[in-house]
C-alpha cells in the first residue's frame, strides 16, 4: 500500500510574482504525482513555468517570486511548511538537483573533489577528511569517470562538458537522494554525449531505485527517459499520461506541435511542423485557453473559457476542448 | 558544375607553449587537410562533436583565422590578398550559434542590421532605413523591432535579427554555425524553416555546421562528417542517411533521441570522448571508440575513398559494417502520425 503511494506529490502549486502590474503567476496551479523509483518528464518550450517549477518544490525560487500557494509533499511531509534549517537539509539529502550548464554551477576555483566532500560534509559534519575523499572517490566511479582517484583533483575547466555533467550527478547523489531533479541536463551537449548522460542517469536509478524529475524541451528526450508525462504551457499542465500512451495517443494540440518540431530521420519532410509564435509572458496571458494564438485547431470557444485538465482516456488527462482532434466535426467532414 | 566554394587541403594547426620560455611544446591539429565543395544553391552541412574541427573550418572560410595550409577559392578566385579579402566579406557573411553573445547589446537591432550595409558604403541613410525594415520583414519580424534593443527579444528572435543581419548585403554564401543548437526543438524548426524559404527565395548557398545529424537531414543536399580535424565520410543527404559507410556517422545516427519510447534501450551508443587533438590516435583517429576496430585500424590511417558514387568513407571496413538501422526504430505510431496530419492541413489551412 506505502509502495504505491508517489515519492512526491504536488498539488494546487502557484507560484506569482509581484511586479508592477500587479501579481503575475510563473506555475499557476500545478497537480503533478512522482512516482517511486520512475521518472516524471515535464516537458515544454522555455518560458512554461517548468524550471519555476522545480525551483518551486526546491524552494529556491528568486525573489521577489514566492510560492502562493499548494502543497509538495515528499512522503506525505510538506516541504513548504519546513524550517529553513530543515529545509536545507532535504536539499542535496533527501532531493538533489543537476542543473543544464555544469560549468556555470560548479565552481572554477575549487576541485571537483573538494566540491564533492564540501556536499557531503553539509550532511555529515561527523566523517574524517579521508572518510570523505574515499566517498568522493567512489561517487565519481559510480558515475563512470574514468581514473576518479587523479580526477579527484582536477579543476572542472580541465574536464569535458560530458565529464562536467557526471561531476554534477555524481555531487547530486551523493547522499542517496530519494528525487533527483535534473533540468535540461543534456541541453548543451553533443548528442553523443546526451545519449551517454541520459544511459547513465537510467543506470543510476536502477541501482539506487531513486525518483527523477526530468525537465526538458525536446520530446525525443521525453521518449528516451520518462515513465509519466507532464506538458507544461503557460505556468500550466496542459497534458498528462505515461510515455507509453503519450507517444501512441498525443492529445493536445501543444503536445502535437511539440512533436511535429522534432526533425525525423525516419521521414522526408520539406518543412518541419512548427509551432507558430512564441510562449506568452506571464503578465500577458491571453484569455481563454491560454495556447489558442497559436493553435490551429482553435474555435471561438477556445478564446472564451480556460479548459479544465480531464481524463481522455485511462490514465491520460488533457485541457482541451477539441481533443482527440479527429472527433471534432469540421475537421471530420 | 563550377563551385561557389572549393577548399583544398585545409589545415589550422596551433603551437601549445608552455613555460617562460614558450617553447613550442607540441601542436594542435583543429583541422588537419579538409576539402570540400559547395555549390551555388547548395547546402553543405559539416557534421561532427565539440572538438571536432567543424568551428575551426566556419572561422577559415571566413578568414578569420589564417590557413596553416591550404587553399581557398571563392568563385573561382583564390583568396589571398587583402582585395579578394573585402570582396569576400561581403558575398560570405555567417550566422553564429549563439544570438545572445553575437547582438551588441547597445545596439538597436535596426542600427545592428545597418551596420554591415555602412561597413560596405552601400546606399545612404535612407536607404539603409528601407532595407532594415524589408529585412526584417522577411525573416518574420516587424518594422517597430528595429527601435528595440537585443534583449527584449527571445532566442528565437534574436537569431532571427542574426539572420535579417546576414542576409544585409545580399551574400551568396552564407556559413551557419551551430545557428539552432541553442534553441528549444519548437523554435529550431521555426528558424531551420525560415533558413530553407530565405535560400528558395536568394539561391544562398549555406555551409551549415551542426552536431546534430537530425537537424541536418533537413536543411542540407550533401554531409561531410568530421572527426578530430578530417572528413570521415561525406556524401549526398539521402545516401548518406539510408546507409551510413563509417561507423562514426552510424554513432552520431544512433544517438539522436527518438519520440518513440518503444526504442528505449534498444540502442548501444558511443562511449568515451573525443580524444585530444594535440595527441590524435595512431592509425584511424576513430579506433579508440570504434565498435569495428580491428589491428589494421591501429596502425593504418584509412584515407578518404569513393564507396558509392557520391559518397566517400574513410574507413578499412567501409563495404563490410553490418546492415544499418539502429537509427529508425519502429517510427511514430499511427494514431500520433494521423493526429500530426491533422495538425498540418490545420496550420496549412489557417496559413491560407
Amino acid at each position: 500500500m506505502r509502495d504505491n503511494a508517489p515519492l512526491l506529490r504536488i498539488e494546487g502549486l502557484r507560484t506569482v510574482f509581484r511586479s508592477s502590474v500587479g501579481e503575475i503567476a510563473a506555475v499557476d496551479g500545478v497537480d503533478l504525482d512522482v512516482p517511486r523509483g520512475r521518472t516524471l518528464g515535464i516537458v515544454g518550450e522555455s518560458g512554461c513555468g517548468k524550471s519555476m517549477l522545480s525551483l518551486s518544490v526546491m524552494r529556491l525560487v528568486p525573489p521577489p517570486g514566492r510560492v502562493a500557494q499548494g502543497r509538495v509533499l515528499l512522503e506525505g511531509q510538506d516541504l513548504l511548511r519546513l524550517s529553513a534549517g530543515a529545509m536545507r537539509q532535504v536539499r542535496g539529502g533527501k532531493v538533489a538537483m543537476i542543473f543544464q550548464e555544469p560549468m556555470t554551477s560548479l565552481n572554477p576555483v575549487h576541485s571537483v573533489g573538494a566540491q564533492i566532500t564540501e556536499a557531503m560534509r553539509a550532511h555529515d559534519k561527523s566523517a574524517s577528511g579521508a572518510e570523505l575523499r574515499d566517498r568522493a572517490i567512489e561517487a565519481l566511479k559510480r558515475v563512470r569517470i574514468p581514473s576518479p582517484e587523479s580526477r579527484f583533483d582536477d579543476y572542472p575547466h580541465q574536464l569535458s562538458g560530458g565529464m562536467r555533467q557526471r561531476v554534477m550527478i555524481a555531487m547530486a547523489l551523493a547522499c542517496r537522494p530519494q528525487l533527483l531533479i535534473a533540468d535540461e541536463p543534456t541541453t548543451a551537449l553533443d548528442v553523443t554525449v546526451q545519449a551517454q548522460i541520459l544511459d547513465l542517469l537510467r543506470e543510476l536509478q536502477d541501482e539506487t531505485g531513486m525518483s527523477i524529475i526530468l525537465i526538458t524541451h525536446d520530446l525525443g528526450v521525453i521518449a528516451e527517459m520518462a515513465d509519466e508525462v507532464a506538458v507544461m504551457y503557460a505556468g500550466k499542465v496542459v497534458e498528462r499520461a505515461t510515455a507509453a500512451e503519450l507517444f501512441a495517443s498525443p492529445q493536445h494540440p501543444y503536445t502535437l506541435g511539440l512533436l511535429g518540431s522534432i526533425p525525423r530521420l525516419d521521414e522526408d519532410r520539406e518543412r518541419l511542423l512548427a509551432i507558430e509564435g512564441a510562449v506568452p509572458p506571464p503578465f500577458a496571458l491571453p484569455k481563454g485557453c491560454r495556447f489558442h494564438p497559436r493553435c490551429p485547431f482553435a474555435i471561438e470557444a477556445c478564446t472564451r473559457a480556460q479548459p479544465a485538465l480531464e481524463p481522455v482516456a485511462d490514465g491520460h488527462l488533457a485541457a482541451c476542448i477539441r481533443a482527440p482532434v479527429e472527433q471534432s466535426a469540421e475537421l471530420a467532414a | 558544375m563550377s563551385a561557389l566554394l572549393q577548399v583544398e587541403g585545409l589545415a589550422k594547426h596551433y603551437p601549445v607553449k608552455h613555460g617562460v620560455l614558450d617553447r613550442a611544446q607540441g601542436v594542435v591539429r583543429a583541422v588537419d587537410g579538409v576539402s570540400f565543395a559547395i555549390a551555388r544553391g547548395e547546402t553543405l552541412a559539416l557534421v561532427g562533436e565539440s572538438g571536432c574541427g567543424k568551428s575551426t573550418t566556419a572561422r577559415l572560410v571566413l578568414r578569420l583565422i589564417e590557413p596553416t595550409a591550404g587553399t581557398i577559392r571563392f568563385d573561382g578566385v583564390e583568396v589571398s590578398g587583402a582585395a579578394e579579402l573585402r570582396a569576400l566579406r561581403r558575398r560570405v557573411q555567417v550566422v553564429f550559434q549563439d544570438p545572445y553573445a553575437s547582438l551588441n547589446p547597445r545596439l538597436r537591432v535596426g542600427e545592428a542590421i545597418a551596420e554591415p550595409m555602412e561597413v560596405h558604403g552601400i546606399g545612404d541613410a535612407r536607404s539603409r532605413a528601407d532595407r532594415v525594415k524589408e529585412l526584417l520583414g522577411l525573416v518574420g519580424l516587424a518594422p517597430f523591432h528595429a527601435q528595440r534593443y537585443p534583449h527584449e527579444f527571445s532566442g528565437g528572435q534574436r537569431q532571427r535579427i542574426g539572420i535579417a543581419r546576414a542576409l544585409a548585403v545580399q551574400p551568396e554564401l552564407v556559413v551557419c554555425d551551430e545557428p539552432v543548437s541553442a534553441l528549444d526543438v519548437s523554435i529550431q524548426a521555426q528558424v531551420v524553416n525560415l533558413l530553407k524559404d530565405l535560400q528558395g527565395r536568394f539561391g544562398l548557398s549555406y555551409l551549415f555546421i551542426a552536431h546534430d545529424l537530425a537537424v541536418v537531414r533537413h536543411m542540407a543536399d550533401r554531409v561531410a562528417v568530421m572527426y578530430l580535424g578530417q572528413i570521415v565520410e561525406t556524401g549526398p543527404k539521402r545516401t548518406l542517411f539510408a546507409n551510413p559507410r563509417h561507423p562514426y556517422t552510424r554513432a552520431l545516427l544512433a544517438a539522436i533521441p527518438h519520440p518513440d519510447p518503444r526504442r528505449r534501450g534498444r540502442v548501444q551508443h558511443l562511449g568515451g570522448d573525443v580524444p585530444s587533438p594535440m595527441n590524435p590516435p595512431p592509425g584511424c583517429r576513430f579506433h579508440t571508440r570504434c565498435p569495428y576496430a580491428q589491428a589494421i585500424c591501429r596502425e593504418q590511417a584509412p584515407p578518404l575513398r569513393e564507396v558509392a558514387p557520391g559518397q566517400a568513407s574513410a574507413c578499412h571496413f567501409a563495404e563490410d559494417l553490418p546492415r544499418f538501422d539502429a537509427a529508425v526504430g519502429e517510427g511514430i505510431a499511427p494514431r500520433a502520425a494521423e493526429r500530426l496530419a491533422l495538425y498540418a492541413a490545420a496550420k496549412a489551412r489557417r496559413a491560407g
